[in-house]
């Protein structure tokens, strides 16, 4: 794999502008990925899920050349109906569009940050891998006191163009005092066998708000990984929703730190798994000072011999008193084959606190469906209802109804 | 001043402190082969035995000390340790009680084991090690009347080889963790218990562990068989000297419950804590395990951790046999500077079989506190069920408690629960204790009785009165 990153990482250099110092760090990142490789389950973040066994078992070698010089073209039918929408487009990686065309223009800026390096704590041989590799950066920054009218869809596209490439993609957000951002992730791949390593940073200023929702619905035969850092100020929200269904391999990594008083950070989550899919959560919230609050609830259910894997931390310092962290995970396993594995962590340093979690796994409870179908409901039916109903209490959390709508028709929910 | 007043004053310092000046025979400073022939020498053991120790020293020469742990400490030096030691008087073992050298007798006295009163009075058969050897063991006559084996592991080896070979590495092999490993390569006393088909052990059985000598590591070995359709429940308690250097305790304790059989054990731990800032203090390294071999076996551990500096032990269930059951009740008590990374593990492979932990957790002063817990239930263990429970209590701010659970479903027919809480003990509580009449020592220590209620109740009764004492003391001075 060596000479094949070091290869592709001169080739990926040579289309672009950079400064010999900019290279310099690059090429740093790129020995430090080469000197650790992709995380294993040696790693304690990685004990339930072998990327480096998956990538070498799903697709083999990758290649990390990206040839991003032609353009492609954006393809209007994957759009979402119905629902006025900001768009910014990825098509195999690279970024076609952005396109804030309901929003007043002096508003929000578009920085070009390609030259920065993100450096995350609590972060992998992977944040590496995005360093050395991404050739394009935006920040995006909405200013003091401006609420988007509409919410933001990132559209990432891959077609059959690429195989067996690794893409890797970032975005940063400024959120300014009192501003809010409404933002989905829509994923809409017909490519297969390819590794997708995403990473974004939001960073919510005073009283800013951040509802942030992950969907991943349509199958696919790709695997990703998508590392959020969120760094929240007094009083600002942020709120993630994660649909993790689509993809043959997903790990979503939500990184919180709770810096400023009366902060809130809220995780909710859905696996919706078949087939022999491997997915994963891992959630670390940091309580940095008092007075702040987190909240989670994760549920799966596990048809075939899929597997999810959810990881949560709570991590309270000593300053941070009055914290309230809570978390929840629930799986149901419909197979044999099926599996659910947990690790929820709470990691307290001060006294003064609320902080409990929970997490339970089992089959479909075999009383209800025989009061359903005592009551003329078909077996299938009896089931369907009560795994609708199982997933709509986190569908439910959704704060902004629109896009609440929007994912319970993708579920097929029906009220 | 009031009864309770009196018993802090005389209890704040730790109790069992003292050191007793006797003779020891010591083994060379030092860990290399020559020792542990050495130890099989002493011991005059078989050559099987001899064998079993040099292969786990062979397997220890490859493995690495754990660092993955949360607390952390200082390399030990394990060249610079003993690995034997034993009082003199002891080198031609006594026949009875009444043979054993007074300075010993008067040392269980102090730590409130009389072991000639107590073979009169209590009923509960006492096997106390001191240092490296079994220097009594109390009721053996009719113990044996029932067909009982309750001895040193050690006279074991001598008279029911059979047995000890048999199970001796079944359960924790001698390929197993670093600490387990060095066990098995320099392990020199501890109990041994065979409880035969379809007896009811009359009494408890009990081991009263004691390091005396300093720079001594201990290293004791336990092994509990419990033949088909039997009952035992057995105890175990450990006090040290005050001394300034750590000392290194690494136990192994293997139990083995057969078809329909029950085994209980518990712990009161109370090694040396080291003192205020944290200096000396025992390193408690126990590797403790149980297998539920036969079908609708039970193994129940409960246990009270309120000494050594660091405590680092998982008491753990395999419940291999069908229907079998695996608890673990847990109090741990953290003050000062002490460490404590414990839990339990339970290996669900037998079908039906069910699984209970309870864990309360305590940190005061500057201490930390880790429940670190697998549930895992394999494809195989149809029908199985788990519920966790564990509960962290902080007292102050410069405290830790963490919680990390592994839990690991792969049955979709089997359930698990895991629930786990954090918090400090509520003003509203402390005040409407404080209205009736309570300091505020008495209130915390009314409130923490109360936390801890469901895990001493399930202590023996002789047991859980003292238990009950010294959750008191161990928190004292951390109310403030």
């Amino acid at each position: 794999m060596k000479e094949q990153l070091q290869k592709d990482f001169y080739n990926s250099i040579k289309n672009l502008s950079l400064s010999q110092k900019d290279i310099e760090i690059k090429k740093f990142c790129l020995d430090n990925f080469i000197d650790k490789g992709f995380p294993n389950k040696k790693e304690e973040d990685w004990k339930f899920t072998d990327l480096n066994q998956i990538i070498k078992n799903n697709i083999g070698e990758l290649s990390f050349y990206n040839d991003q010089a032609s353009t492609n073209k954006v393809d209007t039918s994957v759009f979402v109906d119905g629902l006025e929408h900001n768009k910014i487009v990825f098509i195999n990686g690279r970024i076609e569009k952005i396109d804030f065309e309901y929003e007043k223009k002096d508003q929000i800026e578009i920085i070009d940050q390609s030259e920065t390096i993100n450096e995350f704590e609590n972060s992998n041989s992977l944040s590496d891998l995005n360093n050395a590799f991404t050739n394009k950066c935006f920040k995006i920054l909405v200013k003091k006191g401006y609420q988007l009218a509409k919410p933001l869809i990132i559209y990432h596209t891959t077609n059959s163009k690429i195989w067996s490439k690794n893409i890797n993609l970032r975005l940063n957000f400024q959120l300014d005092k009192d501003s809010s951002l409404r933002l989905i992730d829509l994923f809409n791949d017909t490519s297969e066998k390819n590794f997708l390593n995403i990473f974004y940073n939001f960073e919510l200023k005073e009283n800013a708000v951040l509802k942030n929702y992950k969907v991943d619905k349509f199958e696919n035969k790709n695997i990703k990984y998508s590392f959020n850092n969120i760094d929240q100020d007094k009083n600002s929200i942020s709120e993630t929703f994660i649909l993790s269904s689509g993809s043959n391999f997903s790990k979503n990594e939500i990184n919180c730190n709770l810096n400023g008083v009366y902060a809130s950070a809220f995780v909710n989550g859905v696996f919706s798994l078949n087939k022999d899919k491997h997915h994963e959560i891992r959630s670390i919230i940091n309580h940095l000072t008092e007075n702040t609050k987190s909240y989670q609830l994760i549920k799966s259910v596990l048809e075939q011999s899929s597997k999810a894997v959810y990881q949560g931390k709570i991590f309270v310092n000593s300053d941070a008193q009055k914290t309230d962290g809570y978390q929840l995970s629930k799986a149901i396993l419909l197979n044999k084959e099926s599996e659910f594995n947990a690790k929820p962590e709470l990691e307290i340093y001060a006294d003064d606190v609320k902080c409990s979690h929970g997490s339970a796994s089992g089959s479909l409870n075999e009383d209800s469906i025989f009061y359903l179908m005592s009551r003329g409901l078909s077996y299938q039916q009896s089931r369907e209802l009560l795994i609708n109903g199982f997933l709509l209490d986190v569908v439910e959390k959704i704060t902004d109804s629109e896009i609440k709508n929007l994912i319970k028709n993708m579920l097929g929910i029906k009220e | 001043m009031d009864n309770r007043q009196k018993e802090i004053n005389n209890l704040k310092d730790y109790k069992y402190g003292f050191s007793t000046d006797i003779e020891n025979i010591q083994a060379p400073k030092g860990l290399n082969e020559d020792v542990i022939k050495f130890i099989s020498n002493i011991k005059k053991e078989p050559a099987w035995m001899l064998e079993f120790r040099l292969k786990a020293f062979e397997r220890f020469k490859v493995l690495k000390e754990p660092d993955w742990q949360k607390p952390k400490f200082p390399k030990i030096d394990y060249q610079d340790l003993y690995y034997y030691s034993a009082p003199k008087s002891m080198k031609d073992k006594p026949k009875s009680l009444d043979e054993l050298d007074p300075k010993l007798l008067e040392t269980y006295k102090k730590l409130g084991i009389p072991l000639q009163e107590q073979a009169r009075l209590n009923g509960i058969a006492v096997d106390a090690v001191f240092d490296s050897v079994s220097v009594a063991t109390t009721f053996k006559d009719e113990l044996t009347k029932q067909g009982i084996i309750f001895c040193p592991i050690s006279e074991a080896i001598q008279n029911h080889p059979e047995l000890v070979k048999k199970y001796l590495g079944s359960v924790i092999p001698t390929s197993d963790h670093f600490f387990a490993t060095l066990n098995s390569a320099v392990f020199t006393d501890g109990s041994f218990v065979y409880i035969p088909e379809g007896v009811r052990c009359p009494m408890e059985l009990s081991t009263y562990f004691r390091i005396n000598a300093s720079n001594t590591g201990q290293f004791e070995r336990t092994l509990i068989i419990a033949d088909k359709g039997s009952y035992v429940s057995y105890l175990e308690g450990c006090t040290a000297p005050m001394r300034d250097e750590n000392q290194l305790h690494a136990a192994n304790v293997e139990l083995v419950a057969l078809d329909d059989a029950e085994i209980k054990y518990s712990t009161v731990q109370n090694w040396y804590p080291g003192d205020q800032d944290g200096k000396g203090g025992i390193y408690n390294f126990v590797t403790k395990r149980g297998l539920c071999k036969g079908k609708n076996s039970k193994i129940s551990w409960t246990q009270v951790e309120t000494g050594s500096a660091i405590t680092w032990k998982y008491p753990s269930c395999i419940l291999k046999g069908d229907n079998s059951v695996g608890e673990f009740y847990s109090i741990a008590i953290t003050n000062n500077h002490q460490k404590a990374d414990t839990g339990t593990k339970m290996i669900h492979l037998g079908k039906n079989t069910k699984s209970k932990i309870i864990s309360k957790g305590i940190s005061a002063g500057s201490s930390d506190m880790t429940y670190r817990g697998l549930v895992d239930i394999s494809s195989k263990a149809k029908n199985s069920t788990n519920y966790t429970q564990c509960d962290s209590l902080l007292m102050g701010n410069k405290c830790g408690a963490h919680t990390v659970p592994y839990i690991k479903n792969k049955n979709s027919e089997s359930n698990i629960a895991h629930e786990a809480t954090t918090s400090k003990i509520s003003e509203e509580q402390l005040h409407y204790c404080q209205q009736r009449g309570l300091n505020p020592e008495e209130a915390v220590g009314l409130i923490v009785n109360g936390f801890c209620k469901e895990v001493l109740q399930q202590l023996p009764m002789e047991f859980a009165v003292e238990a009950q004492k010294l959750v008191g003391i161990s928190l004292e001075g951390s109310v403030g």
